[in-house]
């Protein structure tokens, strides 16, 4: 088996991923990047809204900061996220996006003058000031209280890899494409790197490496309907799993996006609400504001996609032989408007319904979109039980979105996150556990490992049918673990989905094609998402409250008192069918911004008895220190400078604010 | 009542596929047949998959966004280059014939390493931002303003998805394997407008001032016709061509 050896292994070569090897690059170490595709083919290009970053350059953006931008992701991850890391987050947000401008992104830019927006459903024109002329603009997203979501038209993620991979070309960073990671190799709580397959020989190599990162994006494709690409299949965080000591946490809470087209699921953008659209029911009535008062359309996404599943279930919904859906209205925001700042919406419909948003209405329902959880982290990205293993972007659980995310967030998060953790990594291999000492046999002992399980599979004798299982699976996720959930359909999701397991163990290929064989690649990927699955099921049988985007409808309050928790899941045993399940818990007297109502979605919610503590206690830090500025009244709730890497922690310069 | 615009799924489609596995030595180039039912709004990423799942475990094509943003999926279908994954079926009569794309080392099947040559392309080319400015960058403080109208010409061009349908599509790609093809002339020029790129006409020049660049473009404007994002690519190059014979 050939061994490749380097200082700094990155697998997944979307936003995160590149961004974390361009960093630890600089710093003067090897670098080397996995991709189970062409890098400028990553999810990340499918962000298309935009990136959130306070820069507060358009009127609409004016007097956003930090400090609202953290609030904001705060209320929306339902108090799940680790606040420190939110800040470290926010702060750094406007730092990324300024090194992509100068990367070359062409991000949209304000017009100094008259334009007309979009608001509620009404035409309003206003003025952007001269001042701002030529600087990055933004537009309205969902839960926040400020335009902040900057963009590239509706192709800001396609824009953002580009130039990313365009920079990771110029550093010299060795991207080995269709290349898949099927096991971290690992010995007492270290890990040295991973046993590597050739998706296009079928070859097996060892990449052994002083630091690992998985970057390797989501899971969707667990479910049926998903916005995911067809290579989010979740395989970094399995094989982190599969150590069967590192954790995963917060496998439970995963994102429904209110608008993937129906029924075929492809995503269009929040920014097309954000913009000025409007959901309409069958019979073409605008109905968020009856539920929603306060942000209608433009709640969180755990929110919108509830109300429109409860209006769909009240018999609200348009009807056709594929089922019911609902209708997104971007009519009103006219042809100039959709033809510049949302082409690739504009083409998505006409080449997958045959239908111009420009004149006709555009059928959406929920799909599942992101996941929250991933390989646990500390705030700088390295595994708490795995030293050495890194995770960075959708694949980690550091944990910024809690139990939802906020649109424009995620490809934010990928570049903030790889700036950290590219840096962290460095660090580590600098440091005195950064030089491992490990034996030729260990790796050996790992590529055998896995050849026999290749071999297993691939000499079965079994009768299953490895996608009749994939479709199994991904039908029992979306029917019982959806987006209203439910102790009795999860119970049955559980015993499903071990049920699954066992047959997985029973494949039996028909193809014996030289090469990847992809009968091959789905029998032994399926078998890992089943793992995957069963984190998110079991995971969501055992939380017994709502929570951000998870919600079970028979413990529909949020519940502070018993929940202040974040799931750890790990699957100690190989041949197992459950994950070993802990938790972590959230120190309410910690947090800057304690547990309260969200601003939108329900108000009903059991109290931590730390809220009513900490909010006094809050209250008496900052009533000693009236009148200072913001940056020093945040420090004296919850310093977080600290934690990042020296170079990021300056205060950021913004239009009309003295720094 | 709206309803989404159906089509009546009565046809059952034969979609002949051009099939090589190059690691397997009895494999040779040959034409299989596959019938598949056609359903309601159905891509060639569904029939294909349907294909893979139900009657031929080894068939080898790329996927990856199945929505048209990724470049993953270009192919032959009927002949022209183009993005399987938002072809419908519907569009395309009964008889289908999908090929690899020329020009591009295969993989297997339909599926070739336009990624290899993209980075060839890139590295080749340089298709990254020069700037001086780069080595100590402040990111700290406010960004560079740019004109808003430029920003917009510049993404204009930034869309391309290397896909490499253009390359197939290109005479002159088929001729001369050195050839940069329209996507890589068209990275040439969405860097020539950017003003952060601090590069003359000059260093343009050194890198497609001969017949493997701009001046082996014999206008046949394959590239254009088949671009899935339809970017402006004759007019680009022959922009180029002008600006690099004045520079030559």
């Amino acid at each position: 088996m050939r061994t490749i050896v380097t200082d700094v292994l990155i697998i997944g070569g979307g936003l995160a991923g590149q961004r974390a090897a361009i960093g630890a690059k600089r710093r003067g170490h090897d670098v080397v990047v996995l991709s189970l595709v062409p890098a400028k083919r990553s999810h990340s290009a499918a962000a298309q809204g935009g990136m959130q970053a306070s820069l507060g350059n358009c009127l609409g953006a004016a007097g956003d900061n930090e400090d609202i931008h953290f609030a904001d992701t705060v209320r929306g991850s339902d108090w799940g996220a680790d606040q420190e890391v939110v800040r470290m987050f926010a702060h750094t947000a406007p730092k990324a996006i300024r090194e992509l401008a100068a990367w070359g992104v062409p991000w949209n830019r304000v017009a100094r003058g008259d334009r007309e927006i979009t608001v509620d459903g009404v035409k309003e024109t206003i003025s952007e000031p001269e001042a701002a002329h030529g600087l990055i603009t933004s537009r309205n997203f969902g839960g926040t209280q400020k335009w902040r979501a900057c963009y590239v038209s509706d192709g800001t993620g396609h824009a953002m890899l580009y130039a990313m991979s365009n920079q990771a070309i110029a550093a010299n960073i060795p991207v080995h494409e269709r290349m898949e990671a099927l096991a971290l190799i690992h010995a007492d709580g270290r890990c040295h790197g991973a046993i590597v397959r050739n998706l296009m020989t079928g070859e097996l190599s060892a990449y052994v490496a002083r630091a690992t990162c998985i970057a390797t994006g989501g899971f969707g494709r667990i479910y049926r309907v998903s916005t995911n690409a067809v290579i989010n299949e979740g395989m970094g965080a399995a094989i982190a799993l599969e150590t069967g000591v590192a954790t995963l946490g917060n496998m439970e809470a995963i994102q429904f996006h209110p608008t993937g087209i129906f029924p075929a699921g492809i995503l269009v953008t929040e920014g097309c609400r954000g913009d000025g659209g409007l959901l309409l029911d069958g019979n073409e009535h605008r109905f968020m504001p009856d539920y929603e008062p306060e942000k209608k359309e433009l709640a969180s996404r755990d929110v919108v996609s509830r109300r429109m599943e409860e209006h769909i279930t009240a018999g609200h919904g348009a009807h056709t032989r594929f089922g019911e859906h609902l209708w997104l209205d971007i009519r009103l925001l006219g042809a100039d408007h959709i033809n510049n700042k949302l082409r690739e919406v504009k083409e998505i419909c006409k080449y997958f319904l045959g239908v111009d948003p420009v004149n006709d209405l555009i059928p959406v329902r929920p799909a599942q979109h992101y996941s929250m959880g991933g390989v646990r982290t500390d705030h700088r990205g390295e595994s708490p039980q795995l030293r050495g293993l890194f995770a960075a972007g959708e694949a980690a659980c550091w944990d910024m979105h809690g139990f939802n995310r906020l649109g424009g967030n995620s490809v934010a998060e990928t570049v903030v996150a790889g700036m950290i953790v590219g840096d962290a990594m460095a660090d580590f291999c600098d440091s005195a556990d950064g030089s491992a000492v490990l034996s030729t046999a260990l790796v050996a002992e790992f590529g055998t490992r896995e050849r026999q399980r290749l071999a297993g599979i691939s000499n079965s004798v079994g009768t299953e049918s490895a996608f009749e299982l994939m479709r199994l699976m991904q039908e029992t996720m979306t029917t019982n673990v959806g987006i209203f959930r439910h102790g009795d359909r999860l119970e049955q999701a559980v015993r499903t989905l071990g049920e699954l397991q066992r047959r997985a163990r029973n494949i039996g290929l028909r193809s014996a094609a030289p090469g990847a064989n992809p009968e091959l690649v789905t029998a032994y990927r399926l078998q890992r998402m089943l793992k995957l699955a069963q984190c998110v099921a079991y995971g969501a049988l055992q939380r017994t409250e709502s929570r951000g985007a998870h919600f079970r409808a028979d413990y529909p309050k949020r519940d502070d008192l018993n929940w202040m928790r974040r799931t750890l899941a790990s699957w100690p045993q190989e041949d197992g069918e459950k994950p070993q399940l802990e938790y972590e818990a959230l120190d309410v007297m910690r947090m800057e911004l304690p547990p309260g109502w969200r601003g939108y979605g329900s108000r009903d919610y059991i109290e931590h008895p730390d809220t009513a503590r900490r909010e006094q206690q809050i209250a008496s830090i900052l009533g000693e220190i009236p009148g200072i500025d913001r940056h020093a009244r945040q420090r004296a709730l919850m310093p977080f400078r600290h934690l990042l890497p020296v170079h990021l922690r300056q205060d950021n310069a913004r239009l009309g604010e003295d720094t | 009542m709206k309803q989404i615009p159906l089509h009546a799924a009565t046809r059952t489609l034969q979609i002949t596929i051009l099939r090589h596995n190059p690691r397997d030595p009895a494999s040779t180039p040959r034409l299989q047949t596959f019938k598949v039912e056609e359903a309601d709004a159905m891509t060639l990423f569904i029939a294909l998959s349907e294909i893979r799942e139900r009657q031929d475990p080894s068939l080898q094509f790329d996927f990856v966004c199945r929505a048209g943003i990724c470049g993953s999926c270009g192919m032959i279908i009927n002949g022209r280059p183009g993005l399987a994954c938002r072809t419908l079926t519907k569009d395309l009569p009964e008889n289908i014939t999908l090929a690899p794309l020329p020009a591009f080392e295969l993989i297997g099947d339909l599926s070739v390493n336009t990624g290899k040559w993209m980075r060839g392309m890139s590295e080749r080319l340089e298709t990254w931002v020069h700037s001086n400015k780069l080595e100590d960058l402040n990111i700290d403080t406010m960004e560079q303003p740019m004109e808003p109208e430029l920003a917009e010409q510049i993404y204009e061009l930034d869309r391309c998805i290397e896909c490499g349908c253009c390359v197939a599509a290109c005479g002159t790609a088929r001729m001369r394997e050195d050839f940069v093809g329209a996507v890589g002339l068209n990275q040439i020029t969405r860097f020539r407008l950017d003003p952060r790129d601090q590069r003359t006409d000059a260093e343009f020049y050194e890198l497609v001032g001969d017949e493997s660049g701009v001046f082996g473009c014999m206008t046949l404007l394959g590239c254009e016709d088949m671009c899935p994002k339809e970017l402006p690519l004759a007019t680009q190059i022959a922009f180029l061509r002008r600006r690099m014979a004045c520079t030559g």
